[in-house]
């Protein structure tokens, strides 16, 4: 089983998420410019500042040439991961619902927060109890998830919600405490927390390790022979 | 001569132009004249502290690359070198806080990289005036938005860090920027330039005439009133750019691309140039027309003095130029060949064909000239007292919940929280959480791990050059003992007002003394580090402020103690060489005073006291450990008690006869450690002072005692700083 990660200029956390990757599968850097996946099961699109976010977050990065190969490969059906940054950039290219706006305090916020998994059932959550909480790191100023109302009870209403802010630990005003969503599908999925920064005690958490555990456990029994 | 001359005008002395007369044997042209005048500054040339820092000890049985180089560099093992520096970017920041700040972050990190070191980290020691200022407030929120903007873009975390509000920084703040970088040893690279014919390849931004004259000529004067009409002049930092500029450096050295690396900092091409060849003993030339340019018409002087951000310089083997060039547009890095090593020993500057420029490269390195300090101790207090914010008959309670609230004591969140502080999955005791940051090294195929600390209260320096500095050295080394680190190397930044006066002359001389002694006493040796001087605004100079910054190792960072008191029942002890005195206490600020001299310190005391700390915390004997500083015991228990979520009762009287000493006097070498009662009373000369346990934090001392919730501890702790800033 083999994780992607995309690396664009300005990627912060492609080395982490590369790094949590390894610890559930193979992992491999795929580079923005390249419009081929080299056969990955599973793709993570990290965190950080991709082409330095100068416009709005992620509006660059989803007209790199990799990207319309991750179109390809999630329209197909295949796992897609967004961290942080790669959420917004998913956002930005229609394959996740909604927007991120800015923090409700207008600030950056790096903070261990906790997160209710609300849809246990999906290819990145799992590994995960329904009534499990998760201790994983947020670090954004772009994290405030925003869809109209009514977009956000046919989320709720088809399981798309996969976490959500436990009380008292939502860090930017996020809408109903959506902490992350998947497609209708439940092959895409982005969050603004970081999984690959909660994968060892030492640092922290162990945590997050259960969505790259997920993922391999879900590419693993699609196709048995490629594990 | 008038007063207009240029070169009175560029900040050079009649007798400094004389004598670069004499050294060219000609009028310079003003090319010439404006590169002068910038390596002869006090920012490129340190000369008048360029004597005063060659008696600080620079060996150490860790060091790899000592002063001289553009960070210090130790071995931290497994084939690994750790390299570090401290700089300041105080004027720019005094004028534009967020580009201020965040171009400094931008300069230190590529001080790191530039010797082939990834950067892992990120600490600041930041200084304003008092919150209730609207320009500090300013200032205070500018500065830590463009160091989190920088940092935080280029995905590197900043671990810790500290920050002071003081009278004395209200014109004049201070930002202070401290980088670390880890490399495998043999991809370390210097920044002298070799090997005659060489191409010499400038990368990354273009260069327009932002930062003309910023760093250099800003950090050599006063500022004054008018400091607004010097915006033009701080460089516009694109995070963006350097993260590209990084990455790219570190494959070329990744794959032995380069002969040196440099990176343009204050004065530009003019220092990188002139520093390399100097270094390298060879000779430059280059040629301006061939550098990238922002902006139509600039003269070859403004190209060869720009401070444009995001650049650096390197020495590439002309065979190895297509491969250079090859990485370069991979990362969409700008890379253009600019000229050549020489044998010459001349700094040539050529605008196509045209010799615009010659000068000896020993003169503008070798031959700045030096000045003797003439230090006179003030007879007068220099400092006017703070302002009183404690009345006379408050009860101990009352000053205990003021010093928890004061904004030196309270909790830094506001300013931590907006920094990524784990990026790169390093970060095992992240800010506020330990009395240093702990670093693993596992990602780097390390077996340990390396703590850092920054430290240096102005104010006791302020009171006691010679002893607050000192202390300051202790500090750092006493919070790496606090999680179980032995100190590697020091890096200082010394932030003073104007040299050329008497009373300020003395601030330096006495506090490099301190620092000098103390380092010897502990046997750390003084790796690298910067100088700021003329640090003074319309109301006076700043406190004398010598910011150090001091990286340990320790072998498991799993055992490294959290500040935090961590179970009911646990034992509290005290350990080390404390003896509290109010003098340069918070608690003596907060009344409204300000004491001349600090008690005397016994620094070999001290450093042994360190090594059985050290020993006990390695040992996993110690489940918590905070040392004792702004706001003495009482406010440090308070601390534990916060960070823990735990209460404690404790007995002062065995720490001094004064009540108030023992409650919120300071000095160094206090350490409240906590664990199995056993355990703690194992540690070599620890006093057991009560246990862990309630929701309380109770203080018995022989004039009574007082209690506070800790949850009413808390709120007044966490909301200091956001309260004076909505």
């Amino acid at each position: 089983m083999r994780f992607g990660v995309i690396r664009f200029p300005g990627s912060c956390d492609e080395i982490d998420a590369l790094e949590a990757c390894r610890r559930f599968g193979d992992a491999e850097l795929l580079w923005h410019g390249d419009s081929e996946l080299h056969g990955v099961d599973a793709v993570v699109v990290p965190g950080g500042f991709s082409y330095g976010d100068y416009l709005r977050v992620g509006a660059i990065a989803r007209f790199s040439p990799v990207m319309e190969a991750v179109n390809e490969f999630a329209l197909a059906g295949g796992p897609v991961l967004g961290i942080c940054n790669g959420f917004q950039v998913l956002c930005e290219a229609g394959l996740l619902p909604g927007a991120l706006l800015p923090n409700a305090g207008l600030r950056f916020v790096c903070r261990q927060v906790e997160l209710e998994v609300v849809n246990a059932e999906t290819p990145f959550t799992r590994a995960c109890d329904g009534d499990d909480r998760l201790s994983i790191p947020v670090k954004h100023t772009t994290g405030c998830y925003y869809a109209p109302e009514e977009a956000l009870d046919e989320l709720e209403a088809n399981g798309q919600v996969v976490l959500r802010y436990a009380e008292g630990h939502n860090p930017n005003g996020s809408l109903r405490e959506i902490a992350g969503v998947c497609n209708r599908q439940k092959n895409v999925m982005g969050l603004m927390p970081h999984p690959e920064h909660a994968v060892d005690p030492l640092t922290g958490s162990a945590d997050g390790g259960r969505l790259f555990e997920s993922l391999a456990a879900h590419v693993r029994e699609l196709a048995p022979a490629a594990a | 001569m008038t007063t207009a001359a240029p070169h009175r005008e560029l900040g050079l002395t009649d007798a400094e132009y004389e004598r670069i007369v004499e050294l060219l044997e000609r009028e310079p042209n003003r090319l010439e004249l404006a590169v002068f005048s910038l390596m002869w500054s006090e920012h490129c040339g340190y000369k008048h502290s360029k004597k005063l820092l060659r008696t600080l000890p620079t060996d150490g049985p860790f060091e790899l690359m000592g002063p001289g180089e553009n960070a210090g560099v130790v071995d931290v093992g497994d084939d690994l070198a750790l390299a570090f520096k401290v700089e300041s970017h105080n004027h720019p920041s005094a004028v534009e806080p967020f580009q201020g700040a965040a171009t400094g972050v931008g300069g230190i990190l590529r001080d790191v990289f530039a010797v082939g070191a990834r950067p892992i980290a990120v600490l600041d020691s930041l200084r304003f005036g008092e919150l209730e200022s609207p320009r500090s407030r300013y200032l205070f929120d500018g500065a830590v938005g463009g160091i989190g903007h920088y940092g935080n873009s280029i995905g590197v975390p900043t671990v810790g860090g500290e920050v002071y509000f003081e009278g004395p920084y209200e014109h004049n703040c201070l930002v202070n920027a401290m980088c670390l970088g880890i490399a495998p040893r043999e991809r370390l690279i210097r920044s002298a330039a070799a090997g005659e014919g060489n191409r010499l390849v400038l990368l990354g931004a273009r260069t327009g005439r932002d930062g003309i004259g910023g760093a250099s000529v800003l950090a050599s004067a006063e500022l004054d009133e008018d400091g607004g009409d010097k915006r033009p002049s701080v460089q516009i930092g694109d995070p963006f750019e350097e993260k590209k500029l990084l990455e790219c450096c570190l494959e070329l050295l990744e794959r032995g691309s380069l002969r040196s690396l440099q990176d343009l900092g204050a004065a530009g091409l003019s220092s990188s140039t002139s520093e390399m060849a100097s270094k390298g003993e060879v000779g430059i030339d280059v040629d301006v027309a061939r550098v990238p340019l922002r902006e139509e018409g600039m003269e070859p002087f403004e190209i060869m003095i720009s401070e444009s951000q995001e650049r650096m310089l390197c020495v590439v083997e002309p065979e190895r130029l297509p491969e250079v060039m090859d990485v370069c547009e991979r990362w969409e890095v700008r890379a253009t060949d600019i000229g050549e090593v020489t044998a010459g020993r001349s700094l040539r500057v050529f605008d196509g064909e045209d010799l615009v420029g010659d000068m000896p490269v020993e003169a503008l390195v070798d031959d700045c000239p030096l000045y003797d300090l003439e230090p006179e101790e003030p007879s007068e207090p220099v400092y006017p007292d703070p302002p009183a914010r404690l009345q006379a008959g408050a009860s101990h309670e009352e000053a205990l919940l003021a010093l928890l609230g004061s904004p030196n004591v309270a909790s830094k969140r506001f300013v931590h929280e907006q920094y990524d502080s784990i990026v790169g999955s390093r970060t095992v005791r992240r800010p506020q959480a330990a009395d240093a940051a702990v670093l693993t090294l596992g990602p780097d195929g390390g077996t340990g791990a390396i703590a850092v600390s920054i430290d240096g209260n102005g104010r006791r320096v302020g009171c006691d050059p010679y002893t607050g500095a000192a202390e300051a050295v202790l500090e750092c080394a006493r919070n790496l003992a606090c999680v179980g680190a032995d100190p590697l190397g020091l890096t200082n930044c010394l932030n003073f007002g104007n040299p050329e006066k008497p009373h300020i002359a003395w601030q330096l001389v006495r506090s490099v003394e301190g620092i000098r002694e103390a380092c010897l006493a502990l046997g750390v040796p003084v790796v690298g580090g910067n100088v700021s001087l003329y640090n003074e605004g319309v109301e006076g100079p700043i406190y004398p402020t010598p910011i150090v910054g001091m990286v340990g190792g320790l072998p498991d960072p799993a055992v490294a103690p959290g500040c935090g008191f961590l179970e009911e029942g646990h034992a509290i002890a005290l350990v080390g060489p404390f003896a509290p005195s109010l003098q340069g206490s918070e608690l003596e600020k907060l009344r409204g005073s300000l004491s001349s001299g600090l008690p005397r310190v016994d620094l070999s005391l001290h450093a042994d006291a360190l090594i059985a700390l050290r020993r006990a915390v390695r040992e996993g004997t110690v489940a918590s450990a905070h040392d004792v500083s702004e706001g003495g015991l009482a406010c440090a228990l308070a601390e534990c008690c916060i960070a823990g979520g735990i209460g404690a009762r404790v007995d002062l009287s065995a720490v001094s006869e004064d009540p108030e000493a023992a409650l919120f006097g300071e000095g160094p070498g206090g350490v409240v450690v906590a664990g199995p009662r056993r355990a703690v009373e194992s540690i070599e000369g620890a006093v057991v002072l009560g246990e862990a346990g309630g929701e309380a934090l109770e203080l018995a001392t022989p004039a009574g005692s007082l209690g506070i919730e800790v949850v009413r501890a808390r709120e007044v702790f966490e909301r200091a700083i956001p309260d004076r800033l909505s």
